[in-house]
């Protein structure tokens, strides 16, 4: 396990998770407390559509899922503000025909692409550094914008009418708060791919949510749990692979460990407080 | 100055292809305290909703202090029902006093010193001060009513508008809430819909029976001939004490 950490590729991938943590943990706090995890997953699964259209256009993947991810944000915020009631099966439609429109697109593509999986499942084996300071800048980005709004979004999301009347200009926040979402699934995407990213934005923030009352340390709280779930399934992952030659890949390993941190999260809450 | 502080004309409502709202005529004076009575579905909420510009009316004019209702937000403050709040939301009772202040600074502003400063003295009028550092989710229902109510006072409005206030509180607290409410009305108008029809007569000074149309009545003269016109079933008008749930069928 060491010797994992010695090596340069190993270092850039347990950078690219850490930096990816900070996002998850911020913008998954809001997603849990607002209640929007069904959203979040459909917002990441649409951004697979912009994956493919880089595939077939030519553009970089990772800004066709950034660029999607956005549009969707604004079409289910827009519809969700004016129609309420009906935003399921429009979650549902732009989660399938994300996932639709990415792979006609491939087929469409010419060639083969070989690195489809790691858009679905992840991939950590090789971090670019261009990866690296896309993930810094929407880190800077997402906590920049939380930082400075953070009154505001906290009141839309505990009370939107209220806000409304209070003054608070809820429309244009309220889209805001959908985009960053979709950005902090964009920075999941090699970590755990985007079929797992909701887990990422939900799981540590429920965590959090079990030792803390407030926003602000839930967010530190989960993108601490999320750090230490990536770093434990890399190096599970690594010493998997070195010890018994078997290749598992980390995304899958980081949510199945961020499931059992739920699970004793919740237990020992359960004992100390004897609350559900 | 002399505007009354809600004036409703012709007021005609529909959602979702029912009439909510039937030519609705209201006027609520700047210091009156009124109670909108009516069963459920009867449109008492949607009543507040236009009054606060967030339905429109698809006929009729709506004046708050003679203004459009958005340009009059400022001066209205809102408390909806407590019911209806997601309990587990990770918030302290502060920062949810706090947020009445929102709309008076630039966005992204921190709170200023006195911000946090009338937050605390709507708290303390509303007797739940000494719970400002606690989260929501450690309050009982009386509690987080009032720091609903807290919140509203914080923007220091002129017009109070209250959704269902007593639902779901034990008759003591109910109670003493109506007084509280009693001592605010000389400070603003306040208007509150219900279906609580004894714990509310016995306080306020007007009383406006709603299902669909409206019909307003000194509180004295509200008899149940006159309840049994609005609710469409016989109904027992409680006594001046007694707050408990009158269900009208």
């Amino acid at each position: 396990m060491i010797e994992a950490l010695s090596q340069p590729f190993f270092q850039r991938v347990l950078l690219a998770g850490l930096l990816a943590s900070l996002a998850c943990g911020v913008i998954g706090t809001w997603v849990v407390a607002r209640r929007m995890a069904t959203l979040s997953g459909g917002l990441s699964h649409a951004a697979f559509g912009g994956v493919g259209l880089g595939y077939l256009v030519g553009f970089h993947p990772m800004l066709g899922a950034a660029g999607f991810g956005v549009a969707s944000a604004l079409v289910v915020g827009l519809a969700y503000r004016r129609l309420g009631s009906g935003i399921d099966t429009l979650i549902s439609m732009i989660w399938a025909v994300g996932m639709a429109l990415g792979i006609v697109f491939i087929a469409l593509a010419p060639g083969y692409a070989p690195d489809l999986g790691s858009y679905l499942f992840g991939s950590l084996l090789f971090v670019p550094w261009s990866y690296l300071w896309l993930v810094a800048g929407l880190d800077v980005l997402i906590c920049g914008v939380v930082w400075v709004v953070f009154k505001e979004l906290q009141a839309i999301a505990f009370d939107e009418e209220f806000a409304e009347i209070a003054g608070v200009r809820v429309e244009p926040l309220f889209l805001m708060l959908l985009s960053l979402t979709a950005l902090a699934t964009v920075t999941l995407i090699r970590v755990v791919g985007i079929i797992l990213a909701i887990a990422l934005l939900t799981v540590p923030a429920a965590i959090a949510r079990h030792w803390s009352d407030s926003l602000a340390r839930m967010m530190v709280i989960a993108s601490a749990v999320c750090a230490a779930a990536t770093t434990a399934g890399l190096l599970l992952s690594w010493s998997l692979a070195d010890s018994f030659g078997v290749s598992a890949p980390p995304g899958p390993l980081v949510i199945l460990l961020v499931a059992l941190l739920y699970a004793i999260s919740a237990a020992v809450r359960h004992r100390l407080r004897g609350a559900p | 100055m002399s505007e009354p502080a809600v004036e409703l004309r012709g007021v005609t409502l529909r959602r979702r292809e029912e009439t909510v709202l039937e030519r609705v005529d209201l006027l609520i004076g700047r210091d009156e305290y009124m109670a909108v009575l009516g069963p459920n579905g009867s449109g008492k909420t949607s009543l507040l909703l236009v009054i606060l510009g967030l339905l429109e009316p698809q006929a009729g004019t709506v004046r708050v202090f003679g203004a459009p209702p958005r340009e009059a937000r400022g001066r209205i403050g809102y408390v909806p029902q407590h019911a209806r709040f997601d309990r587990d939301f990770p918030i302290r009772v502060l920062d949810v006093a706090l947020m009445g202040r929102l709309g008076l600074r630039p966005p992204g502003r921190p709170f200023s010193a006195h911000d946090r400063e009338v937050a605390h003295v709507m708290l303390e009028r509303m007797g739940v001060e000494r719970l400002a550092p606690r989260p929501i989710g450690a309050l009982s229902g009386g509690e987080l009513q009032r720091v609903l109510i807290a919140r509203a006072l914080t923007s220091e409005p002129k017009l109070l508008l209250l959704d269902e206030p007593a639902a779901g509180l034990d008759e003591r607290i109910g109670t003493s809430l109506w007084e509280q409410l009693e001592a605010l009305s000389r400070e603003m108008a306040v208007v509150l819909v219900s279906h609580d029809i004894g714990a509310i007569s016995a306080h306020v000074q007007r009383v406006a029976c709603l299902n669909r149309s409206l019909f307003v009545h000194d509180a004295h003269e509200l008899t149940p001939e006159v309840l049994e016109k609005i609710y469409g079933a016989p109904v027992t008008l409680l006594a001046h004490h007694d707050s408990s749930k009158g269900d009208p069928r």
